[in-house]
C-alpha cells in the first residue's frame, strides 16, 4: 500500500489585490512620497517582487506627525471614550470581515505559513482591537489615577516577523487610550500595514488618526526623533531599541521598548512528555524561530535527556517545510536574506565551537530564503549559540540536574523575555516562575499570546508591557 | 534503544506482580489535558485535498468494522449488512471492502455464513457487552461462544469499575483470562474511555491492555457518551507508538463510535500518519468502528470521481 502522501493544498492568492505601488498613508490618504526613494518588498517564498513601497524621508514623517498631532488636538482627543470605542470595534470587525485575505497578504509578504497567519495572528489582531474598544470608556478604571490623559503622538516601529500583530499591539492601546499614532512597518513587510491603512479609511476613521510611514532604519529614526511626537513605542532588536533609548533620553518623550529574548524552555523529568515535545516544537519553529520569546534554548533534566531528544528529532521529521501558502506547511520561509544570512553565520560558529549539528531530512525549494528546522546538541553556557538571539529555527540543548541549576542556567543571559516550564508539579511551577527573570513565564504551553495578558521583558529585553490593563498605561500620562 | 529481547524481558518484569504493574502504570508520563487537545485539533486542520484524498477515502473504508449492536438486530438485517461490507457502492465496483462486520455473539454464525470467501472478518463483542458486569466465568463462555461460532475478532470490554477503583490487577487477569478463551482470534480491547474520563486513565490503561495481551486498543462501545474523540485516539495512538519501540510489536487501535463524516475520518488518519507513523495506515493496525460512516465516505468518493454529489437514497441503507 502506497503511504498517505499530502497533496498539494494552497491557499489561493486570488483574494488579495496588491497594487503595484504604495505611497504613504497620511492625514487618510495615500501620498507620494517627497524625499525617498522607492524600495521592493518580495516575497521571501520565492523572490518574487511583489509591489514597491515609497520610502518616507524626514520631510514626510513630519507631515505624518502634525497630521497627527492636528488630529489629536481637534478631534481623536476631545472625542469620548465611547465614540472612540465605535471606530476600534469597526475597525475590529473589517479586520474579522477581511480575515481570509489578510492571513494570505500577511504569509505572502513574510514567508509565515497560512496555517499560522490564519489561525493565529489575524484572529489575535481582531482581537486585540476587541478587547482595547472595550477599554476606551473606561480608563478612569484602568488603575493608573482617577483622569487618565493620552500623551498625544505615539511614534511606533514595528518589526517584520508579526507585521499585523505587532501593529495591533501598537495601535490598538494607543487609539483606545485617546492618542493619535504614527507607525512604521518593517521595510521587508509593509504590506498587511498599508492594508490596514485602507480599513482605516473603509472605517471612517477621521483623518489623520493613524498615519502609516513606509521605509527603513532612517525613517524609523526619523519618527522616533522627531519633536512632536510624545511616546514611543519600538519592537525590534536590543542593537536599535539601545539606539533609540539613547536618542529620547532627555527630551520629553515616554517611551516603551520591547526587544530581544533568549528564552529557556525548561523540561523536568516529571513532565508531560509528548506534550512537552509539542511545546519545544511550538517554541523555537513556530513562525520560524522568528519570535522574540522563542524558546530558543532548551534546558532538559540530565535524567530524561536522551529520551526528550530522541522524540524530539522524531517530531522533527513530519515537519513540513515549504510553500507558505500551503495549507499543510508548517514551517515557512524566512523573512530576508539578510535574516537567513545571520542565522547561517550563527549555526557556523555553533558547529565552529563544537556542538553538534542535527536537521531532519528535508527538501528545501530552489527558490527564496530557506533553512532547515536544527537542533544544537553538546551546547554549553558558553557557547554564542546558547547567548545571542538567532531569531531563527535554531535550538541549543544544554542539560541541568537540580532546579536550582535550572534557574542559574535560565537566568544567566542578558535577556529576560519570556521562559517556559514543564512539569506536573504544581508546587515546582510556582517556585519558578517566582525565580525566572523572565516577563512571561509559560506553564506547560509556550507562545500563548491572549490580548488581556500582559507582554514584556526584564533586563536587556525591554521595559513597559504591552497587552492587557498594563498595555494600557504605556498609552496613558499619570 | 531497547532492544527487543530486552524490551519484552523487562516489560514481563513489569506484570510479574499487581504492585509491580500498579507501579509502572502510575508511573508513566503524564498527559496534559490542555497540550493534548491542541495537539490534536491541530492536526485536524491539516488540508487533505485531490489525490490525498481519493487515498484516504478508500483507506477509510477498508478500514471500517461495519457496525450493528442493537437488541432489535435479526438475522435479515445482518445479511443485508453483510452484503454492504463485500460491495460497498452498488453502482461502483471499484470501492474497496470494509475490514469487518461486528456484531453480538448470537449473530456471528449468521455474519460467518454471509462473509465466506469473502476476506472480511466478523467481529464479535464480548465479555458482557457493553457494560461487562458479569463474572469472569460468564465473560470467558461469551467469549468461547462468539470464537465457536466462527469469529475472527473478538471485542473485549474491560472492567471500568475495578480500572477506577485502582485494582489493575484484576483488569490485567480479565483480558489475560479472555485472551487465553480467545484463542486464534485477534483481540480487542475496549477501554470506553467515556468512563475512563481524564488523558493519564487512557494512557493507563492503553498500556495494561497491551501488556495483557491485546492486538488491538478500542476506544468504545459506542453505548456511552463521549465515544471516539480524536484526543483520546492521539493519547492511544502514542501509547502504540511507545509500546512499538519498547517491545518491537504492533499493536492496533480502534477508535469506535462517534465518527459520521468522511472529514472526521480523515483527520483520524492524518492523526495515525503523524503520530503512530504509516505503518499504522493499514487495516492490520487501525480501523474504525462506525456504521453511517460509510455512506459518507461513498459519497465524497463518488463526488471526488465524478464532480457530483449523488442524493443519499443512491447509496444503501445497511
Amino acid at each position: 500500500m502506497s503511504r498517505f502522501e499530502y497533496a498539494p493544498a494552497p491557499e489561493s492568492r486570488a483574494i488579495v489585490d496588491i497594487k503595484s505601488s504604495y505611497g504613504l498613508f497620511i492625514n487618510g490618504q495615500f501620498t507620494d512620497a517627497t524625499d525617498g526613494k522607492p524600495f521592493k518588498t518580495v516575497s521571501p517564498a520565492s523572490e518574487e517582487v511583489l509591489a514597491e513601497v515609497s520610502e518616507a524621508g524626514p520631510a514626510d514623517v513630519d507631515k505624518a506627525v502634525r497630521a497627527a498631532r492636528k488630529a489629536f488636538e481637534k478631534v481623536w482627543g476631545p472625542m469620548s471614550g465611547k465614540d472612540r470605542a465605535k471606530y476600534l470595534f469597526r475597525i475590529a470587525r473589517l479586520i474579522q470581515e477581511r480575515s481570509r485575505e489578510l492571513a494570505v497578504l500577511e504569509s505572502l509578504d513574510n514567508g509565515k505559513p497560512i496555517r499560522e497567519s490564519r489561525d493565529v495572528d489575524i484572529p489575535l489582531v481582531a482581537a486585540h482591537f476587541f478587547y482595547y474598544a472595550g477599554w476606551a470608556d473606561k480608563l478612569e478604571y484602568a488603575g493608573v489615577g482617577d483622569d487618565p490623559q493620552p500623551w498625544g503622538v505615539a511614534g511606533q516601529v514595528i518589526p517584520w516577523n508579526f507585521p499585523m500583530l505587532m501593529l495591533a499591539w501598537k495601535i490598538a492601546p494607543a487609539l483606545a487610550a485617546g492618542n493619535t499614532v504614527v507607525l512604521k512597518p518593517a521595510e521587508t513587510t509593509p504590506l498587511t500595514a498599508l492594508a490596514f491603512a485602507e480599513i482605516c479609511q473603509q472605517a471612517d476613521l477621521p483623518p489623520g488618526v493613524v498615519n502609516i510611514v513606509t521605509g527603513a532604519g532612517r525613517t524609523g529614526q526619523a519618527l522616533v526623533e522627531h519633536e512632536g511626537v510624545d511616546k514611543v513605542a519600538f519592537t525590534g532588536s536590543t542593537e536599535v531599541g539601545r539606539a533609540i533609548a539613547k536618542s529620547v533620553a532627555g527630551t520629553h518623550k515616554a517611551v516603551t521598548l520591547e526587544l530581544g529574548g533568549k528564552a529557556a524552555n525548561i523540561v523536568f523529568e516529571d513532565a508531560p512528555i509528548d506534550q512537552t515535545i509539542e511545546g519545544i516544537v511550538n517554541g523555537i519553529f513556530f513562525n520560524q524561530g522568528h519570535v522574540c520569546c522563542a524558546g530558543s534554548r532548551l534546558l532538559v533534566q540530565e535524567s530524561v535527556y536522551d529520551e526528550v531528544l530522541a522524540r524530539l528529532k522524531r517530531r522533527m521529521g513530519t515537519l513540513r517545510v515549504g510553500d507558505p501558502l500551503d495549507k499543510n506547511t508548517d514551517i515557512g520561509a524566512i523573512n530576508s536574506a539578510a535574516q537567513l544570512a545571520k542565522i547561517r553565520e550563527l549555526s557556523q560558529i555553533g558547529e565552529d565551537e563544537g556542538a553538534e549539528r542535527w536537521s531532519p531530512e528535508c527538501e528545501l525549494p530552489a527558490h527564496g530564503y530557506w533553512f532547515p528546522p536544527t537542533v544544537f546538541t553538546g551546547v554549553s553556557q558558553a557557547h554564542r549559540i546558547a547567548r545571542e538571539e538567532i531569531f531563527g529555527p535554531v535550538l541549543s540543548v544544554l542539560t541541568f540536574r537540580t532546579p536550582q541549576e535550572a534557574v542559574e542556567k535560565a537566568n544567566n543571559t542578558p535577556f529576560g523575555l519570556s521562559a517556559g516550564i514543564w512539569t506536573d508539579k504544581g508546587s515546582r511551577i510556582l517556585w519558578m516562575a517566582n525565580q525566572l527573570r523572565a516577563g512571561v513565564v509559560w506553564a506547560n504551553t509556550f507562545n500563548r499570546f491572549d490580548p488581556t495578558s500582559p507582554f514584556g521583558g526584564y533586563k536587556e529585553s525591554g521595559y513597559g508591557r504591552e497587552g492587557g490593563r498594563h498595555g494600557l498605561e504605556a498609552y496613558l500620562a499619570h | 534503544m531497547t532492544t527487543l529481547d530486552s524490551g519484552v524481558d523487562s516489560l514481563a518484569d513489569v506484570t510479574s506482580s499487581e504492585d509491580r504493574l500498579r507501579r509502572f502504570l502510575l508511573g508513566l508520563p503524564g498527559v496534559d489535558q490542555v497540550g493534548a487537545e491542541a495537539r490534536a485539533a491541530t492536526l485536524g486542520t491539516r488540508s487533505i485535498k485531490t489525490t490525498a484524498k481519493a487515498y484516504a477515502l478508500d483507506l477509510a473504508i477498508s478500514m471500517i468494522d461495519l457496525t450493528t449492536l442493537e437488541g432489535q438486530d435479526t438475522p435479515g438485517k445482518i445479511r443485508a449488512l453483510c452484503a454492504k461490507a463485500k460491495r460497498p457502492d452498488p453502482a461502483d465496483p471499484t470501492a474497496p471492502q470494509v475490514a469487518a462486520v461486528c456484531v453480538y455473539p448470537d449473530l456471528v454464525a449468521t455474519a460467518k455464513h454471509e462473509l465466506k470467501g469473502s476476506g472480511i472478518s466478523v467481529a464479535s463483542v464480548a465479555t458482557a457487552f457493553p457494560s461487562g458486569r458479569s463474572s469472569l466465568a460468564i465473560k470467558v463462555q461469551d467469549t468461547k461462544d462468539a470464537v465457536a461460532a466462527g469469529a475472527d475478532d473478538v471485542d473485549m470490554v474491560i472492567d471500568r469499575g475495578a480500572f477506577l477503583s485502582g485494582r489493575y490487577g484484576l483488569v490485567f487477569d480479565e483480558i489475560t483470562a479472555i485472551r487465553e478463551a480467545a484463542g486464534d482470534a485477534h483481540l480487542k480491547v475496549i477501554l470506553e474511555t467515556g468512563e475512563l474520563v481524564t488523558y493519564d486513565n487512557v494512557r493507563r490503561a492503553s498500556w495494561l491492555a497491551m501488556l495483557a495481551g491485546a492486538d488491538f486498543i478500542k476506544t468504545s462501545t459506542g453505548k456511552v457518551s463521549p465515544a471516539a474523540t480524536l484526543p483520546v485516539t492521539l493519547v492511544m495512538l502514542e501509547a502504540v507508538r511507545d509500546y512499538h519501540e519498547a517491545t518491537g510489536l504492533h499493536i492496533g487501535v480502534k477508535p469506535a463510535g462517534g465518527i459520521r463524516t468522511a472529514k472526521d475520518a480523515i483527520k483520524y488518519l492524518v492523526t495515525v500518519n503523524e503520530t503512530a507513523g504509516p505503518d499504522w495506515l493499514d487495516p492490520e493496525l487501525f480501523r474504525f468502528g462506525a456504521s453511517s460512516l460509510l455512506n459518507d465516505l461513498l459519497m465524497q468518493r463518488t463526488k471526488l470521481a465524478t464532480g457530483n454529489y449523488p442524493g443519499p437514497d443512491y447509496f444503501t441503507l445497511d
